[in-house]
């Protein structure tokens, strides 16, 4: 009766072998910022159906992703926050941009509604430095004539874990505000002066909803499918401008990416005169010299498939298209670094 | 052999056929198997205890060094400046986990007697099964309905009525001050405590189901009111097991992290009021352990883990304390 059994537990595991095999020869993994998480598992669904290659993708942040595309546990890694070509070089990583999204402030006022209320940058920066404590500051009177401020303390929300568009919208402030860039700095955890966190952009994107007198910042995503009430930001040129499509295509085609060396750029603040100001762009890591370079390869195909073909489907999920120039940037860039 | 047969019942019996004393080494066998295989079990817990523990404390290993003693007393979590302290989790965790027990000890304590005393039989199924329904319902659903529930109410009803009434008052006044946005330490204890009562009902219900009727009865017939049967007959009887059960809800509260990190607030920011947002440990963790980017950061995080791990210990130290004395005053027939 053993050697039976011996045998049927030999040839169960010799057939579960043998399945095991092609199933995991086509599969690319990645993994990191969860901002670029919809549009990467579109993308992956679309390009599975037509090329057969799948891509399996772990949305566990961007710190989490630079952790595991440098202990090489996974092909590709993914980051809001760009690494220097200093560390790129010493990790022997490539970098590239593959989606572009926005950053938009939202409140929660009783009578106000979506576009109506205006800020600036320095105004932003000295709300979440707690300067600006009461929504009937002079400053935002000035800056908003037409609209019924309420005399009431502003409730900052922020982020409470760690996370790229913290990076971006840090950055940006630090950028507007030289007291925020000595007090605070920029990172993807920081120490915020005044505030409440919320856990992700849902997290935000809920206590905003919930908690009167409030303001916040999500990815441009939530602000469209939550219907919250957005403000328009000036920018560089002079301009208050709305966040859409239109203005992050602005802010993407005028940021300085031919003269970033490994497309290392936080494109915040872009001057072009109708760019939106706070824009963020998510970038992929890969190895240079990758130990598997077929894998390699299937996943800088499917790169290329995304960004020349799947732009539709980003814009679908309201994220940016990239400029066809800055496509023909990343290719060219490709061709030269990864082997 | 001979000590085996006795064992088992009787004087040695040399004649014994062969069969029956095989079968006594096979039962000595088994049960020796037996006691290995089940202290093997309870050794495990140890070692996984021991093993967690030992990470934990290796892990945090470089903040302790770095910080030193600093790190729990200081208010300063910055992760861009690669300076932590872990003042606000803990206090976060003590007083979320304290308002919590406050408000669960009377209302379980309330419950448990109105099962055992008070409720008629038919009222006695229902209400048990609410209770324990109370205990299933994950965490992260008390989150939820806290984030989109409970805090508008409290932010609208309760937060201004407190501020207005009790935030005038001389000492425990700046409890109470501060803008009623609904989410804070207060909601967060109301919610934990909430979570808590299933648990110490359960334990004071058993206990107090327990008590023999004799003793109650006797009471009873020398004229004692319910009241007084509870508070003279049931209370004393139990109460190591009761003080083991509000340690067991107390634990339970120490470590919750999802329904906390819902109305807490996460605002690394030490502050008195009860209204204002706070941060707790396991709340800390759940939120920036997958972000977190330089080594220091993470080993503050897992050293935050670890003082978790000692607050949890000293209170359940402390749960064996009180028990001995009390179980030391109750041999002594106080």
């Amino acid at each position: 009766m053993l050697t039976k059994l011996a045998r049927r537990m030999v040839l169960a595991a010799g057939a579960a072998a043998a399945l095991c095999g092609p199933v995991l020869a086509g599969e690319i993994t990645g993994a990191g910022s969860t901002f670029v998480y919809p549009v990467l598992s579109k993308w992956s669904a679309d390009y599975s159906a037509k090329f057969g290659d799948r891509v399996n993708y772990q949305s566990i942040g961007s710190g989490g992703g630079i952790a595991q595309i440098r202990a090489g546990t996974v092909a590709f890694g993914a980051t809001d926050k760009p690494l220097s070509p200093a560390e790129l070089d010493q990790a022997g990583l490539a970098q590239f941009p593959v989606v572009i999204g926005a950053i938009v402030p939202v409140v929660n006022i009783a009578g106000v509604r979506p576009g109506q209320i205006r800020f600036t940058g320095p105004v932003l920066a000295a709300i979440y430095l707690g300067v600006i404590k009461n929504w009937q500051d002079p400053i935002l009177r000035k800056l908003n004539p037409g609209l019924r401020l309420p005399d009431a303390p502003i409730t900052v929300v922020h982020r409470s874990d760690g996370s790229g568009t913290t990076y971006n919208w840090a950055y940006y402030l630090g950028q507007v505000s030289a007291v925020w860039k000595k007090d605070v700095g920029a990172g993807t955890s920081i120490k915020w002066p005044v505030g409440v966190g919320g856990k992700g952009n849902e997290g935000v994107a809920a206590y905003v909803n919930q908690i009167p007198n409030s303001i916040g910042y999500v990815e441009y995503a939530y602000v469209i499918q939550n219907h919250m009430k957005w403000g328009s930001v000036f920018n560089s040129a002079g301009r208050f401008i709305a966040p859409t499509a239109a203005g992050f295509q602005a802010a993407a085609a005028t940021a300085d990416w031919a003269h970033s060396k490994d497309f290392d750029l936080v494109m915040t603040n872009a001057p072009g005169p109708a760019a939106y100001p706070i824009t963020a762009t998510t970038f992929v890591l890969m190895y240079k010299q990758p130990k598997d370079p077929a894998l390699s390869q299937a996943a800088l195909k499917f790169f290329r498939w995304s960004l020349e073909h799947g732009q539709p489907d980003a814009a679908a999920l309201d994220y940016v298209w990239l400029p066809p120039v800055l496509v023909k940037q990343i290719e060219r860039y490709w061709a030269t670094q990864i082997k | 052999m001979s000590v085996a047969s006795e064992a088992f019942g009787g004087p040695a019996h040399p004649g014994r056929s062969k069969d029956a004393l095989s079968s006594e080494r096979t039962h000595l066998l088994g049960d020796r198997l037996f006691q290995g295989l089940t202290g093997a079990m309870a050794g495990l817990v140890f070692l996984v205890l021991s093993g967690a523990a030992l990470a934990m404390l290796l892990g945090g290993m470089l903040a302790f060094r770095t910080f030193g003693a600093r790190f729990i007393y200081s208010a300063d979590w910055d992760a861009v400046n690669h300076r932590f302290g872990a003042l606000v989790p803990i206090y976060g965790t003590i007083v979320s986990s304290a308002i919590a027990i406050l408000i669960a000890l009377p209302i379980s304590f309330g419950i448990a007697i109105f099962l055992t005393e008070l409720a008629p039989r038919w009222l006695r199924g229902p209400v048990g099964a609410a209770v324990e329904l109370l205990a299933a319902v994950p965490s992260i659903i008390y989150g939820m309905w806290g984030l989109f529930v409970f805090v508008p109410f409290v932010a609208s009803n309760i937060e201004p009525w407190m501020s207005a009434h009790l935030g005038v008052l001389p000492v425990i006044g700046p409890l109470f001050q501060g803008p009623p946005i609904g989410i804070g330490m207060m909601t967060a204890g109301i919610i934990l405590g909430i979570m808590v009562i299933p648990f110490i009902t359960a334990v004071m219900g058993d206990v107090f189901g327990a008590v023999p009727r004799e003793l109650k009865e006797s009471a009873v017939a020398l004229g004692a009111t319910t009241w007084e049967v509870v508070a003279r007959v049931s209370l004393p009887y139990t109460r190591s097991a009761v003080v083991g059960a509000v340690f067991l809800g107390l634990g339970r509260a120490l470590g919750e992290t999802m329904a906390v990190t819902f109305v807490l607030g996460n605002a690394h920011d030490f502050s008195l009021s009860l209204f204002m947002p706070g941060n707790s440990i396991a709340a800390a963790i759940a939120n920036e352990f997958t972000e977190a980017d330089s080594p220091i950061y993470v080993s503050s995080l897992i050293a935050l883990g670890f003082l978790l791990f000692v607050v949890t210990f000293l209170v359940l130290a402390l749960a064996k304390l009180m028990l001995l004395r009390l179980g030391g005053a109750e041999r002594r027939g106080a």
